[in-house]
């Protein structure tokens, strides 16, 4: 039978132009492939696609589909207009892991389009908004093919549903002079952990991981997850007064006055007349500004550790969230702190599984139940480093005050005490 | 298949990234010093055993077909180190530590039609999501806006010249899985869902669909003599939160389904606390294949920004200095009452002060 060929003249727009066109990738797969379930199944897409732009409408539906033992990591699609176009009725996506912060060898990766070519579309993202490598569009019986083929070779599926999801990490210390954390062996600590949990969703919503280094965040993890780790030191910054009378011969007092010291949010950082810099690091909120800008002449102290976020999410149901500070600093240097990080994520997911709503994520319980609830059932103390202001509303009961008092005291003397 | 001859998985989980990473990655761990900006598209590291590696980045269509990436690892091959890996705004980057293969490397993936850039103070590439390729509940495509966006920013994707990054996001629906951007374009309703009162009762949890609306506007209801759920159509907020859990409430519709324009977003704790993304534009018309009036706003607001942004300011960092009524004029984007929050939490949004600039 001659191959369907539908016509696309919308879609045939954006082949033109300079950026990389997906759409004359697809049309490679459809006219050159030489597997012609290839060459249907993408021609069919593209159909599909193609009456999705003419009528502006998608016409995909969910339902059920997993792998022999798990419970999730597809995600299932089914044409809603397959009588049209019946080559790609069933057309599910495979999340698959990566490793922390996306590293592949070249080998890896066509072993993998390998793999996909035999079972799949023939279509890759690298990677989706969760962090999962995409593999776009397979039947329903191909879905466990591909996977065992895959997981045989050290590839496990991603989370897809109310789960702990499949988490995400910057370049990291892996190259990056900023980096404060291994962020590596963080995500490998927590996600690793839970894998039940990512197979088998029975929470009651997500429950996201990420990791970034330092606090610019290039992981966006304070919005877009749910335990939210950042790299951060605690020690004073590093100058090199050398590299700094270097940069201000190069680019001048008035640059540094202008692009560094005065854009400060602490005014923390002062220019001398020796064009060398100054900085009260008790004051300095670890913003990354000034290292930002001057990449040669500063960096992050010696006494590294991680902030730790809780409840960061977008707008469904109650608004965006910001994850706020639960745990203000912690060394994450020997396996016992690493063992209490990961008890710490397991208290959170215990708590959450147990007091959430259906469908709430951690941020819109704790709003619910209020931060201090939440920090009594897993356990942590309450910090000033937690609140941008302390309360406002003189309408609370406080007969418990001189016990909150004491115990401010005494968690005083023994950290004094070390 | 009969049970007893299904293949049990291996749950091995997230796997180790030391296996695919660089060697003078493996070994500089956590020991770099500084990094460089040679030119737009390249990093160079260097570690404090003076080791260099250079990163040559490279813009894709993202969603890639087979040739597509068959291409990448042979570039990777044949003029890398082999070893790569992919951002959060899914560009490739190639890790080598010779800084003579930068050229050559550049040079074929420009020559494979690749765009090398993205780094530093460029226009980033668009963050995007699935759409009509493959979502379930898309009032939009994803690929397609950002092709056709990508188009008109290549050249900025390619140099330094804005004064900060500029990270551009796209969803398909009010959910934003494309996240918060210095520019959000996403898809927002304007009318109530459309119920199939026929089909709810058999697809549609009910209690569930009604705890899912954010304003309690949805209550059960027998039509026609089966069971349904009606919405109180003054209440809506055409958010289509209740569209997920029982698709027979249609909320995308072909004209009315418009997107929006937000700007501000910023995770990065630089300078000031992270920030979300703010309400500028609305009513645009959702226009494929190639949305030319949402693309027009965004560069109408970039080029107030590159125009009065200092250095170093992203988009928040700008207005704020700014003020909001400022950026307004001169983008010269209508404010209006819609432009007023009133969610819970707006009060926060109110200026309680006096200071204004005139």
């Amino acid at each position: 039978m001659a191959k369907k060929i539908y016509d696309t003249p919308m879609l045939d727009e954006l082949e033109k132009g300079p950026w990389p066109s997906f759409i004359s990738g697809f049309k490679r797969l459809r006219d050159d492939h030489p597997d012609a379930r290839i060459n249907e199944t993408v021609g069919s897409l593209l159909g599909q696609l193609e009456h999705s732009y003419e009528t502006r409408k998608g016409y995909w539906k969910g339902g059920t589909v997993s792998v022999f033992g798990y419970g999730g990591g597809i995600i299932p699609r089914f044409s809603e207009v397959a009588d049209a176009f019946p080559e790609s009725k069933e057309f599910h996506t495979l999340r698959v892991q990566p490793a922390p912060a996306n590293y592949y060898t070249t080998d890896m990766l066509n072993q993998l389009a390998d793999s996909w070519e035999k079972y799949g579309s023939g279509l890759i993202t690298f990677h989706g908004q969760t962090g999962n490598i995409m593999f776009i569009g397979t039947t329903t019986e191909n879905t466990q093919h591909f996977f065992d083929e895959i997981n045989e070779y050290g590839w496990d599926l991603g989370g897809a549903g109310p789960c702990v999801r499949t988490a995400m990490s910057c370049v990291g210390a892996a190259r990056c002079e900023q980096s404060c954390a291994n962020e590596h062996a963080i995500q490998r600590h927590l996600v690793n952990e839970f894998t039940d949990d990512v197979h088998r969703p029975a929470l009651p919503y997500k429950f996201k991981f990420k990791v970034s280094g330092c606090p610019n965040d290039c992981q966006n993890s304070i919005e877009r997850s749910d335990f939210s780790v950042i790299g951060t030191w605690r020690d004073d910054m590093k100058i090199d007064q050398d590299e700094v009378k270097k940069f201000v011969a190069e680019k001048g007092r008035q640059y540094v006055l202008d692009n560094v010291t005065s854009r400060c949010p602490t005014n923390c950082i002062t220019l001398n007349d020796d064009d060398t810099l100054s900085v009260e690091n008790h004051e300095c909120v670890r913003c990354m500004h000034c290292l930002n800008v001057m990449t040669k002449a500063l960096s992050p102290g010696d006494d590294k550790g991680v902030t730790i976020l809780i409840g960061g999410k977008r707008t469904l149901k109650i608004g965006d969230l910001m994850g706020t500070v639960v745990v203000p600093f912690k060394k994450l240097e020997t396996a016992e702190d690493y063992e209490s990080l990961v008890e710490l994520a397991g208290d959170i997911i215990d708590f959450f599984a147990e007091n959430a709503l259906e469908h709430e994520r951690t941020g819109e319980m704790i709003e619910r139940i209020g931060l201090v609830n939440f920090l009594e059932g897993i356990g942590v103390d309450v910090d000033p480093n937690m609140v941008s202001l302390p309360r406002q509303s003189s309408y609370v009961r406080m007969d418990g005050w001189d016990e909150e008092a004491e115990k401010w005291f005494a968690r005083k003397a023994e950290q004094a005490a070390g | 298949m009969a049970l007893e001859e299904m293949r049990s998985p291996i749950e091995s989980g997230c796997p180790d990234g030391f296996q695919y990473m660089h060697p003078v990655m493996r070994k500089n761990f956590g020991q770099w010093k500084y990094h460089e900006h040679p030119r737009p598209g390249v990093l160079l590291h260097v570690a404090k055993s003076g080791d260099e590696i250079w990163t040559v980045k490279a813009g894709t269509q993202r969603i890639l077909d087979l040739y597509s990436l068959r291409k990448l690892t042979e570039i990777g091959d044949k003029y890398a180190d082999g070893y790569v890996r992919f951002t959060i705004r899914s560009n490739i980057e190639y890790m080598v530590s010779d800084g003579s293969k930068v050229e050559p490397l550049i040079k074929a993936l420009t020559d494979a039609g690749f765009v090398v850039g993205g780094t530093r103070n460029s226009i980033a590439m668009i963050s995007h999501t699935q759409g009509w390729l493959h979502c379930d509940i898309p009032g939009t495509d994803a690929s397609g806006v950002v092709k056709a966006m990508m188009d008109e920013f290549i050249d900025e994707f390619t140099s330094h010249n804005m004064p900060n990054r500029v990270h551009i996001t796209t969803s398909c629906c009010q959910i934003n899985c494309g996240g918060q951007g210095d520019i959000a374009i996403n898809v927002q309703h304007t009318k109530p869902p459309k119920i199939a009162h026929d089909l709810v009762g058999n697809v549609c949890e009910r209690p569930t669909v009604v705890a899912r609306c954010p304003v309690a506007a949805i209550r059960p209801a027998m039509v026609d003599g089966k069971p349904s759920l009606e919405v109180d159509e003054k209440k809506c907020i055409c958010c289509g939160a209740c569209f997920p859990p029982c698709p027979p409430m249609q909320i995308n519709d072909p004209e009315h389904s418009k997107l929006a324009i937000w700007v501000g977003g910023n995770h990065s704790n630089a300078r000031s606390k992270p920030t979300f993304h703010r309400l500028v534009a609305a009513g645009v018309p959702n226009n494929p294949p190639r949305w030319p009036e949402a693309t027009a706003i965004v560069k109408q607001i970039l080029a107030a920004y590159k125009e009065g942004a200092k250095d170093w300011e992203r988009i928040n960092d700008w207005i704020d200095r700014i003020g909001w009524p400022r950026f307004f004029e001169v983008t010269g984007l209508p404010f209006t009452k819609y432009h007023i929050d009133n969610w819970r939490g707006a009060r926060a949004s109110l200026n309680a002060s006096t200071h204004i600039r005139f």
